[in-house]
C-alpha cells in the first residue's frame, strides 16, 4: 500500500493506482477527456493535470502511479489556469456550432467547457485555419474532423478493443488528424461500422448517422404500414437515457412508447432471433452430419454465428478464406426484414410496398447490413431505416412522452412473441446458449443438462470462452453423435473474435460452434447503446439480460408457438426452400486494408 | 562561482586507440565505470542535461537480462550540426562509447537512431561499424549495434518517440513513469545517450575522471562541441571548454555587431546584447545542445520568433493539447499582433499561456517552446509589436 496526501488529505491505496483514481477515492473529482475506462491510459489530453510538490512541471493524473509520500493539489491556482488553458485551446480548434449539433448537452467538451471557459474566450478561432472532411460515406456514422479534438479515444477503441485500426492518427503538428488509410472515405477502407469509437467520442466528431426524420416522416404517412422491431438489448440500454440506472429492464414500457410514437406495428426482433435458431442449429446439425457421418471434405467446421454485421465485414476483410465457415442464416434483424414485407403483410393483408420496416437496434453496424446488396429478398429493401437505442430515446423524448409513467404493454403478434432464448442474444455466449437448448433437445429428446437451462459456462465476460458438452441419449436419427463432445468457443469485442478466428485458421484451435459478437459484451455492449458504455455498464445490462431469461414463459425456441406456426404455414421446414430464400444469404470476400 | 574564458579543446575528435581503450573498460567492472562517469559529472550533450554516470547507475541496477543502449543520432535542433561532424570524422569512438555503456550497465545490444537527412553518411559508418565488431570480436567481448533511420521528424529525437519510431509505430512520447531506465525500447531497461556524450565517456574512461574534470566549471564540467552559425565569419564546429560566458564567445565568433544569441535552438534562449557579459554558457545559466545562432541587427527578431514557431506548430506530434493547440496560438497569436488585429498586451496572454505549455505539456517539446518564446518576447517586445 502506498500512502500520499491529496489536497491535504492522507489516502492509502494500491500501489499501481493513478492519482486519478486515488483522488476519486477520496471524493475528488479530477476532469478528464481522453480517459475512458475501456481503454489504455494516453494522456493526451491534459485536462486532468495535477500539480505535484516537488515537481518540475505538472503531471496528468489518469497518467502518473501513485508513489509514497506524494503530495498533490487537484485545485491550485497553478492548476486551475493550465486546466483554463487547456479547455480553452481545446475549444479554439473545435468548431463549436453546439445548438445544431447532434451532441448538443451530450457532449463532454461541452460540459468542460461550462466549468471552465464562460464568457469571453481568451485565444483566437483556429478553425478557419484548417480545411476540415466532413465524411458521410458510411450508412453508419459521420465523421466530422471539423469536431475533433483529438484525444484519440477512436483510435485506440479500434485497435485495441477491435483489432481493425480503420482509423489512425496521421500527419503531425497543426495537420495532425484522425484519419484512415490514404484518407479513403470510411466506406472505403477495413472499418466494420461497430461504432464502439462513436460509442467512445467524447464531442460530435463521431455521430451515428441518423434516421429520425425520415423515420417520423413514414410515421405520418397515412399510406404506410409502419413496422418496428426491437433488439434484445435495447430493453436493457434504452432506460439509461431516459434517466434509469444502468441495468433497468424497461420492455414493457418500451412497447407502449413505440405504440404512442405512432408505429402500427410494434413487433420484436426476438421472434425472428428463435427463428434464427431454428434455422441455424439445423445448419449446425446438417454440417456435423455431414462431415462426421458422410465424411464430406467440403462442409466447413467449425462453424462461426452470423448475427453480427460488424464480425461479418470484419472476416470478409480479414479472413475471406473462412466465409465457408460462417452460417449462411441472416441476422435475425434481416430475417425480420425478410419476413415483415412477405409473410406479415400477407397474414395481415398489407401491400408490402406500403410497409415500412424500421428497427431499433444497439448498433450502428445493423445501418450499414441493412444497406447490403443482399438484404433485398423479399423484392424490396428488407430493413428500411435502422434506429440505434440512442435515437429511439431521441425520439421519445422528441414526441414529449413521460416514460416513466407508462403502463407497460406486450408486443403485438404475428412475429411478436418471443422466448427467453431470444433475449439473451443480447449478451455474449447468449446465441451459443440459446442454440444449445434447442440443438440438444432436438438431438436427444431431452433439455440440456443444465440447472434451469442456464449454461453458465458460455456465460460471462471473459474475451474468449470454451465449452464441451457431451452429447448423450441421441434419438435415432442423430445416433452418430452418441457420446460425441460438441466443442464450442465464444468470442465479443473483434480483438478476441480475432484471436479466435486465427487459431481456426491456422489449425491451432478445433471447434465445432463458435459465436461471435464484434462488440465487448456482445449486443448490450453495442456502438449504438447509450454512452457512456464501459465494463461496470455492460455488467450491469448482461445481468438484466439474464433477469429477462429468466422471467419469460417460455424459454428454448423451438418452442415458440409462433415458430411452430411459421414452419407450418410459411416456411415449410427448417433450412428448405422457402427458408433458403427468405432467411439466408452469403458473403463477399473483401480487400485487406 | 569561477568564470571561465574561452579555450578551445580537442576531446572529441582526437583521435585515439580505440582498442586500448576498449580493453581498459572491459577490466573494469561495472561499478568503477559508472563512478568515474559519476565522478566526472557528465551531463547529457543532448540539451536535457541529465547527469550520465545516473543514466547508467539506474539502468544497470534494472534486473532484466535483456537492455538496450541507444546512441541519439536524430539530431534535429535547429542550428545544430555537431553530431553530423562527430559520426563523420569519429563515429569509432561512437561505437566505442556504446560498448563502454553495454558493459557498464549489462546491455549486449546497441541501436543508433540516425537521422534522416544523414543517410548520405551510412556507408561511411557502416564501414566503420564492420571494423569496430571485428575489434570487438578480437577483443572477446559481446556488443553489436545496428542502425535505425528517422525519417524526418524533430520528435522522433525525443526519447520515447524515438523508442516507438524503432519498435514501428508513430513516433510519440510516451508517459513518465515509467522512465526509459527502467521500460525503455521494447519496454526494456533503455539508456539512450546523445552521440558526443557517448564519444565524451569514452574519453573519460580513456584519460580518467580526475582528468576531464579539471575542464569547465562546478555545474558544467568538461568540455562541449558547439554548432556556431548565423551572423558570424567564422561558422562552424568549435570544442571549447565550458564556462565562459556570452560576451566571449560573441567576441570570438560574433561580426562586431552582434545583437543576441539564440543558445540552444528553437527550444533555447535567446540571450540579448545587453546580457551577453552575465550569462554562462552551460548548466548555470543558459544550457544548449550545441546550438549557437548568432544575429546581427539586420535581424528582426519577430521573424527569427515567426520562424521557430512555425518549426513548432510543424514538428509537434500533435498529441498533446498544449503543445499541438499552444503552438498554432502562438504563432497566430503574434502575427494578429503584429498586423495590429490583436491588442498588443495579448502578448502578456501569449506569455501565460507559453507558461501552460512549460508545466502542463506531456514532453520536452512542448515545455520548452516557451523557452524561446518568453526570451524573445521579453527581450525584443517593440520589434515584435512594431
Amino acid at each position: 500500500m502506498i500512502t500520499l496526501k491529496i489536497n491535504d488529505h492522507e489516502v492509502k491505496v494500491e500501489e499501481g493506482t493513478t492519482i486519478l483514481t486515488a483522488a476519486k477515492n477520496l471524493g475528488i473529482n479530477i476532469p478528464t477527456l481522453c480517459n475512458h475506462a475501456d481503454l489504455c491510459v494516453a494522456g493526451n489530453c491534459r485536462v486532468c493535470v495535477v500539480e505535484q510538490k516537488g515537481a518540475r512541471t505538472l503531471v496528468a493524473s489518469c497518467a502518473t502511479p501513485v508513489s509514497e509520500g506524494m503530495d498533490i493539489q487537484t485545485n491550485s491556482l497553478k492548476v486551475r489556469n493550465a486546466r483554463k488553458h487547456i479547455v480553452e485551446l481545446l475549444l479554439s480548434e473545435h468548431r463549436a456550432d453546439c445548438t445544431k449539433c447532434y451532441k448538443n448537452q451530450k457532449c463532454e467538451l461541452q460540459t468542460l467547457a461550462n466549468e471552465y471557459s464562460f464568457g469571453e474566450h481568451i485565444f483566437l478561432d483556429l478553425v478557419g485555419n484548417h480545411e476540415y472532411t466532413v465524411d458521410r460515406s458510411s450508412p453508419s456514422f459521420i465523421k466530422d474532423d471539423s469536431k475533433c479534438i483529438r484525444c484519440q479515444r477512436c483510435v485506440r477503441t479500434c485497435s485495441q478493443l477491435q483489432h481493425v485500426s480503420a482509423i489512425a492518427v496521421a500527419n503531425k503538428g497543426s495537420h495532425m488528424k484522425i484519419s484512415s488509410f490514404h484518407d479513403r472515405p470510411m466506406s472505403h477502407v477495413v472499418c466494420t461500422n461497430c461504432g464502439q469509437c462513436v460509442n467512445r467520442c467524447p464531442t460530435g466528431a463521431l455521430t451515428e448517422k441518423t434516421y429520425i426524420d425520415q423515420v417520423w416522416d413514414a410515421i405520418y404517412d397515412p399510406d404506410k404500414h409502419v413496422v418496428v422491431q426491437t433488439a434484445p438489448a435495447v430493453r436493457v440500454g434504452l432506460g439509461e437515457d431516459l434517466g434509469y440506472d444502468p441495468g433497468e429492464r424497461v420492455t414493457g414500457k418500451m412497447v407502449t412508447a413505440l405504440r404512442q410514437l405512432g408505429f402500427d406495428s410494434v413487433l420484436d426482433t426476438d421472434f425472428t432471433a428463435d427463428l434464427t435458431i431454428i434455422e441455424e442449429g439445423t445448419e449446425l446439425l446438417t454440417r456435423l452430419k455431414k462431415v462426421l457421418l458422410e465424411g464430406d471434405k467440403n462442409t466447413a467446421l467449425p462453424m462461426f454465428t452470423s448475427c453480427s454485421p460488424g464480425w461479418i465485414k470484419f472476416i470478409e476483410h480479414k479472413y475471406p478464406q473462412m466465409l465457408p465457415n460462417l452460417s449462411t442464416c441472416k441476422s435475425p434483424q434481416q430475417m425480420f426484414g425478410a419476413l415483415a414485407k412477405t409473410f406479415f403483410a400477407q397474414k395481415r393483408n398489407i401491400d408490402p410496398a406500403k410497409v415500412v420496416s424500421v428497427s431499433i437496434m444497439p448498433c450502428t453496424a445493423k445501418k450499414y447490413e441493412a444497406d447490403r446488396p443482399e438484404m433485398r429478398s423479399s423484392g424490396y429493401k428488407d430493413i428500411d431505416f435502422v434506429l440505434t437505442t440512442r435515437e429511439l430515446a431521441v425520439m421519445i423524448k422528441q414526441a414529449g412522452i413521460d416514460f416513466r409513467s407508462l403502463e407497460e404493454s406486450p408486443y403485438d403478434s404475428i412475429m411478436g412473441t418471443s422466448t427467453g432464448a431470444a433475449v439473451i442474444f443480447g449478451a455474449t455466449g447468449g446465441v451459443m446458449e440459446a442454440a444449445l437448448r434447442t440443438a440438444y433437445e432436438l438431438v436427444t429428446g431431452k433439455p440440456v443438462p443444465f440447472k434451469n437451462l442456464n449454461i453458465t459456462p458460455v456465460r460471462g465476460m471473459e474475451g474468449v470462452k470454451e465449452a464441451t458438452i457431451k452429447i448423450e441419449g441421441t434419438i435415432e436419427e442423430w445416433r452418430f453423435l452418441e457420446g460425441a463432445e460438441l466443442k464450442v468457443a465464444i468470442a465479443h469485442g473483434l480483438v478476441n473474435a480475432n484471436k479466435l478466428a486465427r487459431a481456426v485458421s491456422t489449425g491451432k484451435a478445433t471447434y465445432h460452434f463458435i459465436e461471435i459478437m464484434a462488440c465487448p459484451g456482445g449486443c448490450l455492449g453495442g456502438g449504438g447503446q447509450p454512452i457512456p458504455t464501459n465494463a461496470a455498464i455492460r455488467q450491469k445490462r448482461m445481468e438484466a439480460i439474464y433477469a429477462e431469461d429468466m422471467h419469460m414463459d417460455i424459454r428454448k425456441s423451438h418452442e415458440n408457438p409462433e415458430i411452430v406456426a411459421i414452419y407450418n404455414e410459411f416456411l415449410e421446414k427448417p433450412n428448405g426452400h422457402k427458408s433458403h430464400e427468405l432467411l439466408h444469404t452469403h458473403y463477399v470476400s473483401r480487400e485487406a486494408y | 562561482m569561477k568564470k571561465k574564458g574561452l579555450s578551445k579543446v580537442d576531446l572529441i575528435f582526437e583521435t585515439i586507440d580505440a582498442k586500448v581503450v576498449l580493453e581498459k573498460a572491459f577490466s573494469m567492472t561495472s561499478e568503477e565505470i559508472i563512478q568515474q562517469i559519476l565522478e566526472s559529472s557528465l551531463k547529457g550533450r543532448g540539451g536535457a542535461g541529465f547527469p550520465t554516470g545516473l543514466k547508467w547507475k539506474y539502468t544497470a541496477a534494472e534486473k532484466d537480462p535483456e537492455k538496450y543502449v541507444i546512441c541519439n543520432a536524430d539530431e534535429g535542433e535547429p542550428g545544430t550540426f555537431k553530431d553530423r561532424e562527430i559520426l563523420d570524422r569519429a563515429s569509432y569512438k561512437v561505437y566505442g562509447g556504446m560498448a563502454i555503456a553495454g558493459r557498464a550497465m549489462g546491455a549486449k545490444k546497441g541501436y543508433i537512431y540516425l537521422r534522416g537527412e544523414y543517410r548520405f553518411l551510412l556507408p561511411q559508418l557502416y564501414l566503420e561499424l564492420h571494423k569496430f565488431h571485428k575489434m570487438i570480436a578480437e577483443i572477446g567481448y559481446d556488443f553489436s549495434i545496428e542502425y535505425r533511420m528517422g525519417s524526418g521528424a524533430y520528435i522522433c529525437g525525443e526519447e520515447s518517440a524515438l523508442f516507438e519510431s524503432i519498435e514501428g509505430r508513430r513516433g510519440e512520447p510516451r508517459n513518465k513513469p515509467p522512465y526509459p531506465t527502467s521500460s525503455g525500447l521494447f519496454n526494456k531497461p533503455t539508456s539512450i545517450n546523445n552521440v558526443e556524450t557517448l564519444v565524451t565517456a569514452m574519453m573519460i574512461i580513456a584519460k580518467g575522471a580526475q582528468e576531464y574534470v579539471k575542464l569547465g566549471t562546478k555545474d558544467s564540467r568538461g568540455s562541449k562541441v558547439f554548432s556556431v552559425s548565423g551572423d558570424t565569419p567564422v561558422p562552424g564546429i568549435f570544442e571549447l571548454e565550458l564556462g565562459m560566458t556570452v560576451q566571449e564567445f560573441v567576441t570570438e565568433f560574433g561580426d562586431g555587431d552582434t545583437k543576441a544569441v539564440q543558445v540552444g535552438g528553437a527550444s533555447g534562449f535567446c540571450v540579448p546584447r545587453k546580457k551577453f557579459a552575465d550569462t554562462i554558457i552551460g548548466f548555470e545559466g543558459v544550457p544548449t545542445g550545441g546550438s549557437m545562432k548568432l544575429f546581427n541587427s539586420s535581424r528582426s527578431m519577430y521573424n527569427v520568433l515567426h520562424n521557430y514557431l512555425e518549426f513548432f506548430s510543424e514538428e509537434s506530434c500533435g498529441q498533446c493539447t498544449p503543445c499541438r493547440v499552444g503552438c498554432q496560438q502562438l504563432l497566430k497569436g503574434i502575427e494578429m499582433v503584429k498586423k495590429g488585429e490583436a491588442k498588443s498586451t495579448y502578448l502578456y496572454e501569449l506569455v501565460k499561456l507559453a507558461d501552460t505549455m512549460k508545466v502542463a505539456s506531456k514532453c520536452g517539446l512542448g515545455q520548452s517552446v516557451g523557452n524561446a518564446f518568453k526570451s524573445i518576447v521579453e527581450n525584443f517586445r517593440e520589434e515584435v509589436i512594431y
